[in-house]
């Protein structure tokens, strides 16, 4: 089976890289100063102004469970919106690497587990040369925030 | 011929023309001699059936025109308006609106054909006209108008001469008589199939207006812009050129079908009127010294509108929501550098505001639509739950030219329509019952709607029965919502509260008006969404008030910052009452709340660092240990008091929505962007009290 090749951003968080597809990314910007919204979700840092629109900005390593480090320059929130016109939605990552093409066949499923949370988050993992990369869901990860 | 680009204008014109069939058709059940009302049907439906057959909507033309010819026969007084009659024609109406409703969704009317109603509608013109055959009877009304259109264009072709002129008219047409110019009579006609006859008019008119000065135009200008008018007008025009260069150049418009002019003589009954006004003008003059011109008098002034996409006045506002975040900014900018002290510069930004507070309230305005538009299909639908309830009740409206925001008018309906339901179901008694206690039979609901400072408030109040607190108490114990000892403690209003929760219905019998107990928490909750507020009044025997407050403005409000331990946040300034020094040792203790007595008022404190989870602020806490800042808010009657630790300032601010990915907690309305770009939180204070 042969897919055609997507585009991913390979962001940091410590060493370990982790992709996501291009298309749902708007743009990267520095870290900028975060308004803390009161007894919200506890990986939701806050809401940022991002050109006269408040978006929401979740750190990446509490969502997927690792410990918080201090920011650095390197730090960058990904700007990420699924739907075209739909809300914005921030991710702050430790550094962001570098694009790649990868293929449908150089990614492997993981087995499907709904009782890791983890799990749920990834794609499958991909292989790009001598690194592992794990894509990251983007839509289910934002879906499970979602409130009707 | 392409219509598709007509599509909108047929929508908007066709909503309307069904709304004002629906009052009129309500008027004519009242007052079935009302000659205005069943002309006024008449040319709806007969618009409608025009513009109908010319979308190509063949079963919307088809039940129009059947509904049309039973108009025809009541205006002819051929048929008599009963309840019956009238139901059908509701029905009928109710056809057209799917069939919008249809073309709506997607530009089909659908394959109904609505035969019941279009028989039904037959039956009554056989009935009505004494047994007559239904084709017969078509045949004839329709030979009938044919007829009426015949001899108008044998005899009467020029229409303009029966028009009566005003004195100033004739005076203006003798003038230029006087002066050697031609006053020329006309009359357009404008073919069937015109879908915008008021633009065919304006057109017309211009045309003309090239040529000479109208003087007079019959319909009234306005009446042709908003096609009150058949399918001809007349005009005068004082002009240089013959009758027969206007004509041409009328008739040239296209859409004119044919075009009638003549030179207007003045009859001598005329003539002598004016010379005698003249006298009396002369004398008029001298003593006033000028002379009221023909000309002003006779030019109307016309408020001209324009329909406009609601997306482009979002985006408008949109725009103006930047700009004072653009003139925030400038101003914090400013103010931390010494570019303030330049009074020049001072002066321009007090300009600079100026001008965005009145471009904001302009934009505001435009927004703004009368609430009419909202309650108008309300009597329908009483009239509709008097028969369904056999319940006879009248609805009287006030205030239904208040204005609210667009939003906020798409949003209200469904829950006017909800208590409205709630009234007359379970809030009036049957009549018989309210015969009993010596009420007038007929039940009263009331909608008033009316501003009140900077918010509007809606009342829909009965005379029913009131709300039987008791009832609703032991109801709620039933159920667990409550237990008996918080039951005791919980005042009238507290219990009738509870009439907000979900699935708490009152009703004993469950019936398809209300009472399926998703009616007033819906209702509730979607005010709260438009940041009103609602609250409901009652007394046993008398009646119930249910009374919403909606703000006015819904994007950008006044709100005070304040800071609360590192973070600022805003508060709106609607629900602020006072801002008071209080000394900590003031501060009491009742049932384990803190509260203060401010002139003569129990309040309690509340201490929103700690709602907000917010940081302590170490330096506030040295410098008055003893004073606590307190805001004190205001909701309906109750009060509280909200410990803040510095005030910023006033400020206009523009919401914005916080997104549906982060969970807030309901204190925090949306947020805002300061001048400095950095983001604070709104807080809905109501919420507190």
């Amino acid at each position: 089976m042969v897919e055609e090749a997507k585009q991913y951003i390979i962001v940091k968080l410590g060493e370990d890289p982790y992709g996501i597809e291009i298309k749902y990314i708007e743009s990267i910007i520095v870290m900028q100063k975060i308004t803390r919204v009161p007894k919200a979700q506890s990986y939701f840092k806050g809401v940022i102004n991002l050109r006269g629109e408040i978006v929401p900005v979740l750190s990446l390593r509490k969502k997927l469970g690792f410990d918080e480090v201090e920011d650095t320059h390197a730090t960058r929130i990904i700007i990420v919106r699924l739907e075209e016109q739909g809300a914005a939605i921030g991710i702050i990552v430790d550094e962001v690497k570098e694009v790649i093409s990868l293929a449908g066949s150089d990614i492997s499923k993981l087995n499907y587990d709904d009782k890791n949370d983890k799990a749920t988050y990834s794609l499958g993992i991909g292989k790009f040369g001598d690194h592992l990369i794990n894509i990251l869901n983007i839509s289910a990860m934002a879906e499970q925030d979602k409130q009707n | 011929m392409d219509v598709s680009q007509y599509l909108e204008i047929f929508i908007d014109e066709t909503k309307e023309h069904l709304q004002s069939l629906n009052e009129h058709l309500l008027i004519l059940e009242k007052e079935p001699d009302n000659e205005n009302t069943i002309n006024e049907i008449f040319r709806a439906a007969h618009s409608l059936k025009g513009m109908a057959g010319t979308m190509g909507y063949k079963r919307m033309q088809r039940l129009t025109h059947d509904m049309e010819n039973v108009f025809s026969e009541v205006r002819g007084g051929n048929m008599k308006v009963s309840s019956e009659l009238v139901d059908i024609l509701f029905r009928g109406l109710d056809a057209l609106e799917n069939y919008l409703a249809n073309i709506l969704e997607s530009t089909e009317e659908g394959t109904e054909d609505n035969e019941d109603i279009i028989n039904a509608l037959n039956n009554i013109l056989k009935g009505g006209v004494g047994g007559s055959q239904e084709t017969e009877t078509k045949v004839a009304t329709n030979t009938a108008t044919a007829n009426i259109v015949a001899q108008a264009t044998k005899d009467d072709k020029h229409k303009y001469k029966n028009i009566k002129l005003e004195e100033h008219e004739i005076n203006a047409i003798k003038k230029a008589n006087d002066m050697g110019l031609n006053v020329v009579g006309l009359t357009v006609y404008i073919q069937e199939s015109c879908v915008l006859k008021g633009a065919r008019a304006f057109m017309v008119n211009r045309t003309l207006e090239e040529h000479g000065e109208i003087i007079k135009l019959d319909p009234s200008a306005q009446d042709l812009e908003d096609e009150n008018y058949d399918l001809d007008y007349s005009a005068f025009v004082i002009t240089k050129d013959t009758p027969e260069i206007l004509a041409k150049a009328a008739a040239n418009v296209s859409e004119v079908k044919e075009v009638v002019a003549d030179i207007y003589q003045l009859s001598e009954v005329d003539k002598a009127i004016v010379t005698a006004s003249n006298e009396a003008m002369k004398k008029q003059k001298a003593k006033s010294g000028k002379v009221p011109t023909a000309k002003k008098s006779v030019k109307q002034v016309v408020n001209r509108s324009v329909r406009v996409d609601i997306g482009k006045l979002d985006v408008l506002m949109n725009l103006v929501s930047e700009l004072i975040i653009a003139k925030n900014g400038l101003i914090s900018v400013s103010s931390e550098s010494d570019i303030m002290l330049d009074s020049a510069y001072h002066e321009q930004i007090e300009y600079l505001e100026r001008i965005t507070t009145n471009l904001h309230e302009s934009v505001m305005k435009t927004r703004m639509v009368p609430i009419e538009s909202v309650v108008n299909r309300f009597p329908r639908m009483i009239r509709d739950l008097t028969k369904k309830l056999n319940k006879n009740m009248e609805l009287y409206m006030t205030g239904e030219d208040t204005e609210l925001d667009r939003t906020v008018i798409d949003e209200i309906g469904d829950p006017l329509m909800h208590l409205l339901r709630n009234a007359a179901d379970h809030g009036l008694e049957s009549n018989e019952e309210r015969e009993k206690v010596g009420k007038n039979p007929v039940g009263s609901i009331f909608l008033d709607a009316y501003q009140e400072g900077n918010n509007v408030v809606i009342e829909v109040r009965d005379d029913g029965a009131g709300i039987n607190v008791d009832k609703i108490r032991n109801k709620a114990i039933d159920k667990g919502s409550i237990t008996e000892e918080q039951a005791e403690r919980m005042s009238d209003k507290d219990i009738i509260d509870l009439l907000f929760q979900p699935s708490f219905s009152t009703a004993e019998e469950v019936s398809d008006v209300s009472g399926r107990g998703v009616g007033l928490d819906v209702v509730k909750t979607k005010i709260e969404a438009l940041g009103g507020e609602i609250e409901a009044k009652t007394k046993l025997g008398e009646g119930t008030n249910f009374i919403i407050r909606l703000p006015l403005t819904l994007a950008i409000i006044q709100a005070l910052m304040v800071n609360i331990g590192t973070e600022k946040y805003a508060l709106p300034l609607g629900s602020i009452q006072t801002v008071e020094n209080i000394l900590i040792s003031s501060i009491k203790k009742a049932q384990g709340k803190e509260v203060i007595n401010l002139r003569g008022n129990i309040i309690p404190i509340i201490h929103l660092n700690q709602i907000l989870d917010c940081e302590k602020l170490e330096v506030a806490e040295e410098e008055d240990a003893n004073e606590l800042l307190v805001v004190i808010v205001k909701k309906g009657e109750r009060y509280a008091g909200i410990v803040v630790d510095k005030l910023i300032g006033q400020q206009e601010i523009v919401i914005k929505s916080i997104g549906k990915y982060i969970k807030c907690p309901k204190i925090i309305s949306g947020a805002t962007i300061l001048g400095n770009g950095e983001v604070a939180l709104i807080l809905d204070v109501n919420t507190l009290v």
